[in-house]
């Protein structure tokens, strides 16, 4: 899949953004004044850039409220409806930090579950497509959320839920590397499936292209078929580990709880997530290249 | 709304004959040439006459070569990609808008092209590659089954099915009602064999293709055979008996 830049920055800041809404909506840290205008605003700004980039690759933008009518059966849809939602739910809440007001934090439970629930949506509309193998499974919804947890415990300077959130990332890194190289094979579609003529041609042998249907790329090759740079794979699942998972989890606990300090590694984390982000865009497979010999 | 009807009243599709397709493109050109005009954004194509010409289409011809493991003669299918108009359509229930829609009466899945934000995420879910953006108008087009020709009162009644159907030269591509087992196509997938692409993705699509017969095999092991024991007779016969004794 062609990694667009705007749905990698969106879906890496709208993440971060959604995970230090989800802890400071729990009260995680309790803040007050500017500390926390600034937290609140930093999780605010983060969400509603991730959601404005994602606006960038859209066709006609200006439609962006019929979005918010499909929630029956779209997770675009229901990701739209939930991210207003935890939006909207959290402002009282940030409000009444800033000032001090005293409101009671019911909605910051809501809004906290709202920011989960958007993180979730925001995976399953990858998660649930069966024409790109590597993202159909579990794997996916589980390194959104954990990305969104270690990112957003980071900004909000919890290094024990931080560590442990960039520990499990590490594992289910890997575990999405291993069994996603191996899930375009495992669903067995090939030309031979695609065409049907494998199974049922006049001839039983092997398929190949022997013409392309047009001279030049279209919208399909341009979009779903991606081969620049993967030989760079290795080198950037490294940084991808380290930045957003390794490192963390072993800074966090050592790191004293200052500003700097967080910034750091929060840099690191963020370095790490674009460059697992990009892999997960650029390594996606999608099985209408069969139909062009390329992947 | 996106969610997909439980039933439709008709199946319209296509049959789609690999044995006939010559891969003269003129499917193509008819599709595009009739959705230029008419219903919805015109197909817009990009630096039509310089150095990189590239469009949006509905139809695309591929052409694949099966190679035999036996050793005879490779085979050239000509292969006619569109929208399979699926009973589960995997492009429907992903529109955030309601802008892509498979409809009740006759199963024919459409865009409405004011809705569509253009998300592209209805091309991403569809494994056929059935759908392309346009690049000038930034709404998902797809195959429309010609929906504006095919209940059109205006046009003679020879012309009321899809543009690629009326223009294919060798009657490749036949079009009708699939839900009734007495149409011409499905009579003709069940005598060919029709068959899905891809059906263990479970998108139940309605289009079939009908497979290239086997043709028949010529006998390679020597070819020149019967020309080389002639049996001369009459006045050539006799001449040939003659010398033969000299």
């Amino acid at each position: 899949m062609h990694p667009a830049p705007s749905v990698i920055i969106f879906t890496v800041f709208s993440g971060m953004g959604f995970g230090l809404l989800a802890f400071l909506g729990v009260g995680l840290p309790a803040t007050s004044g500017w500390a926390a205008f600034f937290l609140w605003g930093l999780g605010y700004g983060l969400a509603v850039g991730g959601l404005l980039a994602s606006t960038f690759h859209l066709g006609n933008p200006q439609r962006f409220l019929r979005a918010f009518t499909q929630w029956r059966s779209s997770w675009l849809s229901r990701e739209a409806i939930a991210s207003v939602g935890c939006l909207l739910a959290l402002a009282p809440v940030a409000l009444s930090d800033w000032l001090q007001l005293g409101w009671p934090r019911g909605l910051g439970l809501i809004g906290a579950a709202l920011a989960v629930l958007t993180i979730f949506c925001t995976s399953m509309i990858y998660a649930q497509l069966k024409t790109i193998p590597r993202w159909n499974h579990w794997t996916t919804p589980a390194l959104f959320m954990l990305f969104a947890g270690a990112g957003g415990a980071i900004l909000a300077g919890q290094n024990g839920a931080g560590a442990v959130f960039s520990a499990l990332l590490v594992a289910v890194l890997l575990t999405a590397f291993r069994i996603g190289d191996g899930a375009f094979a495992a669903r067995a579609q090939t030309l031979g499936t695609a065409t049907g003529l494998g199974i049922i041609g006049p001839v039983q042998g092997a398929v190949r292209v022997f013409e392309q249907p047009h001279t030049s790329p279209n919208y399909l090759m341009r979009e779903m078929i991606y081969l620049v740079a993967r030989k760079h794979v290795e080198k950037l699942r490294a940084l991808a580990l380290i930045g957003a998972g390794i490192g963390p989890a072993l800074l966090l606990p050592l790191t004293p709880p200052t500003m700097m300090g967080f910034a750091v590694i929060a840099l690191l984390h963020l370095i790490g997530a674009f460059a697992a982000r990009w892999l997960f865009f650029a390594q996606a497979e999608h099985v209408v290249g069969l139909y062009y010999g390329q992947r | 709304m996106t969610s997909l009807p439980t039933h439709t009243e008709k199946r319209l599709g296509l049959a789609i004959d690999l044995d006939t397709c010559v891969g003269c493109q003129a499917c193509v050109t008819a599709c595009k040439g009739w959705n230029d005009q008419g219903y919805g954004a015109p197909l817009s194509d990009q630096d039509p006459y310089g150095a990189a010409p590239s469009g949006a289409f509905l139809n695309r011809v591929h052409s694949y070569e099966i190679t035999a493991a036996d050793q005879s003669a490779a085979v050239i299918v000509n292969f006619p990609r569109s929208c399979l108009h699926c009973e589960d359509a995997p492009c429907v229930p992903v529109c955030p808008t309601g802008a892509s829609y498979k409809r009740v009466e006759d199963g024919i899945v459409l865009v409405n092209e004011d809705s569509c934000i253009g998300c592209g995420l209805c091309a991403w879910a569809c494994p056929y590659g059935a759908r392309e953006m346009d690049a000038d108008m930034g709404v998902m087009k797809k195959c429309t089954l010609c929906v504006d020709r095919i209940y059109n009162d205006h046009l003679p009644e020879e012309d009321r099915v899809p543009a690629c159907v009326r223009t294919c030269p060798t009657g490749a591509r036949h079009f009708g009602d699939f839900a009734d087992p007495e149409s011409t196509v499905s009579k003709l997938s069940a005598a060919r064999g029709g068959y899905d692409l891809m059906p263990d993705l479970g998108t139940r699509p309605t289009n079939k293709y009908l497979p290239p017969r086997r043709k028949d095999a010529p006998d390679l092991s020597a070819p020149l055979a019967p020309l080389l024991d002639i049996q001369a007779t009459g006045f050539a016969g006799w001449l040939d008996k003659v010398l033969g004794k000299i």
